[in-house]
């Protein structure tokens, strides 16, 4: 409840008459000073002896063309259908990572030594995938695997291994962001519930967990942006999913243009993500605020 | 307003930080870079080399570049200094001509994703069993060819495709290629799977997945595939060669090089005394042996 006390009163948020002449100045101001600031910026860029290299070979309109649609006749796979794979395994990963890491996180939580079993089991796994390169558990998925020749499990598609690995090791960050949020909870908040009549259970899923995800929201979904990228890392085990059809066309092309061309698609699906995250916050604080008023 | 003055300063000292940096690091660079050769055309290598002493990258030196790790038939034990492996041996041979004693020739390491960016290149020349393609001929300056390369098929022994000898026989294959090569693009056109092609980083990784079946078949270039089906892997096969579609390697040099004219003289030389072509039986084997798949 502290959190309130930080915010901003109503009346600076909003626009205020009394200072409507000081808001215009301040739009003014902030106006060219931001003309001014990428103006420069901008100049000192075009000024360089080498943009016109640069430009060339990393903003060529025509190459960022041609990679996004591909080119069939010479058979350049286009990075904006290769993203759709980005796009595809980074919705799957999403929602098991997010039901894998609470069931963790839970079972962290379990109190009692009949369960210190599976609390040790839970403590392993994530000091295991949080401490070990993503890469190096794509690799052992994606290689390891199918090589064991076990019937079912060696004979799925790559995609399904790169997945796995992704979920295993974003479930043991973001289990440890939910345990960060179910400690924040305070303890007042699970006694009161028990002294309620709420078994354990009952306590954890409707007094403590809502409260616990409703605070870790933000840096969930800043883990969520970091693995949107990081479903890149699946071209090792021979995927050709964005990043990799624009390191083809650069290879095939000598240009760099088609890089530009992944990192904007990829730019362009972390943004909305970031507002929704500060919509989130937002509406979350007004709540708040409203609840205690 | 007097805030808005101190930021205004602010991105204006900011400006001065900056621009002389820039400016600095690439002014020695275009200065070295002089226009056409207004003296008459050299006629050998060695007078070529003599002509445009000024513009190597180290003065008396030929510094060349290649990438590490790089393999067997190219480069043996990823040594590029020892002359042996078809690289090496004609990276010296070129030097030689052009008038470089062994020890004035100075190797550097060159990522191939590294060897295309844009700017100064810290070599003479690069050799790296890089296709050239007119596209690629946009942004960098290459040689003529000292290799016309042909793609081949390598699988495991007793894979259902070992024995096929016509491209309709491998159309339901699952095949793999190397990223930054040729052979997705060959692949793609000419093989024209049912299944998508997957690309490695590598052809150790591309090996890996050939093991784990998840690809029935590596198109590789000749040699390295060559390489590779008998010497490097256990249990490889090399199905054949396809027929050459007009491709071949060449030595890259920065855009607008000099000196990419004395390589092409000495080059020019080795092919007429037959050098070039004693190389290439000598590292490269004999591969007219290997069946041809159409």
């Amino acid at each position: 409840m502290s959190m309130r006390d930080l915010d901003p009163p109503e009346e600076l948020a909003g626009h205020d008459r009394g200072s409507r002449l000081l808001g215009n100045r301040g739009f003014l101001v902030s106006t060219v000073s931001t003309i001014v600031f990428f103006g420069v910026l901008t100049a000192i860029v075009v000024a360089a002896p080498g943009f016109q290299v640069v430009r060339e070979s990393f903003f060529d309109v025509q190459a960022m063309k041609e990679s996004f649609w591909g080119v069939p006749s010479e058979g350049l796979p286009g990075i904006g259908k290769a993203f759709l794979l980005n796009v595809k395994v980074f919705l799957v990963a999403e929602v098991l990572i997010l039901i894998l890491a609470l069931v963790i996180a839970v079972i962290r939580q379990l109190p009692g030594p009949v369960f210190f079993p599976f609390r040790l089991v839970a403590i392993i796994f994530t000091d295991l995938f949080r401490g070990t390169p993503l890469l190096l558990v794509i690799y052992l998925f994606g290689f390891g695997l199918p090589a064991l020749g076990i019937q079912g499990i060696s004979t799925q598609s790559v995609i399904v291994y790169g997945t796995v690995a992704l979920v295993l090791s974003y479930s043991a960050y973001v289990a440890e962001v939910y345990r960060a949020g179910i400690e924040s909870v305070h303890a007042s908040q699970a006694a009161s519930a028990r002294s309620l009549g709420l078994s354990r259970w009952q306590s954890l899923r409707y007094v403590v967990l809502p409260q616990a995800i409703r605070r870790v929201i933000p840096p969930l979904l800043n883990d969520f942006v970091s693995l949107q990228k990081d479903t890149a890392l699946l071209a090792v085990l021979g995927v050709i999913e964005a990043a990799r059809a624009a390191q083809i066309y650069a290879s095939y092309r000598f240009n760099y243009s088609s890089f530009v061309v992944a990192a904007f698609l990829f730019i362009l699906v972390t943004i909305p993500l970031a507002r929704l995250t500060d919509w989130l916050i937002a509406r979350d604080r007004k709540r708040r605020q409203a609840a205690a008023a | 307003m007097r805030r808005l003055l101190v930021g205004v300063a602010l991105v204006g000292l900011v400006a001065v930080a900056c621009a002389p940096e820039e400016t600095e690091t690439t002014e020695p660079a275009t200065s070295g870079t002089p226009s056409e050769t207004s003296s008459p055309v050299a006629t050998t290598a060695a007078d070529c080399m003599a002509e445009h002493e000024g513009d190597l990258f180290e003065a008396g030196v030929l510094t060349v570049g290649t990438d590490n790790p790089a393999f067997p038939p190219w480069i043996i034990n990823n040594d590029p200094t020892n002359g042996r492996g078809f690289e090496s041996a004609v990276a010296y041979e070129v030097a030689d001509r052009l008038g470089f004693s062994e020890a004035e020739v100075t190797w550097v390491v060159v990522p191939f994703n590294k060897s295309y960016a844009p700017g100064p290149k810290e070599f003479d020349f690069d050799i790296n069993n890089i296709s050239v393609t007119e596209e690629r001929d946009q942004a960098v300056d290459f040689s003529t060819s000292y290799y016309d390369l042909t793609q081949a098929l390598m699988v495991l022994k007793g894979s259902p495709i070992e024995k096929a000898t016509t491209l309709d026989e491998l159309k339901d294959a699952v095949f793999g290629a190397q990223v930054g090569t040729t052979s997705l693009s060959f692949i793609n056109t000419v093989i024209q799977p049912n299944n998508d092609a997957q690309v490695f980083d590598t052809t150790n990784d591309a090996k890996a997945a050939l093991r784990n079946g998840q690809v029935d078949g590596l198109v590789l270039d000749l040699p390295t595939a060559y390489f590779e089906a008998y010497i490097n892997t256990p249990n490889g096969a090399l199905v054949g060669q396809f027929p050459n579609a007009g491709e071949y390697i060449g030595m890259l040099f920065e855009e607008g090089s000099p000196l990419r004219e004395c390589v092409d003289l000495a080059l020019e030389e080795m092919t007429a005394d037959g050098t070039l072509e004693q190389l290439q039986t000598r590292w490269l084997a004999d591969y007219l042996a290997v069946p041809v798949i159409e």
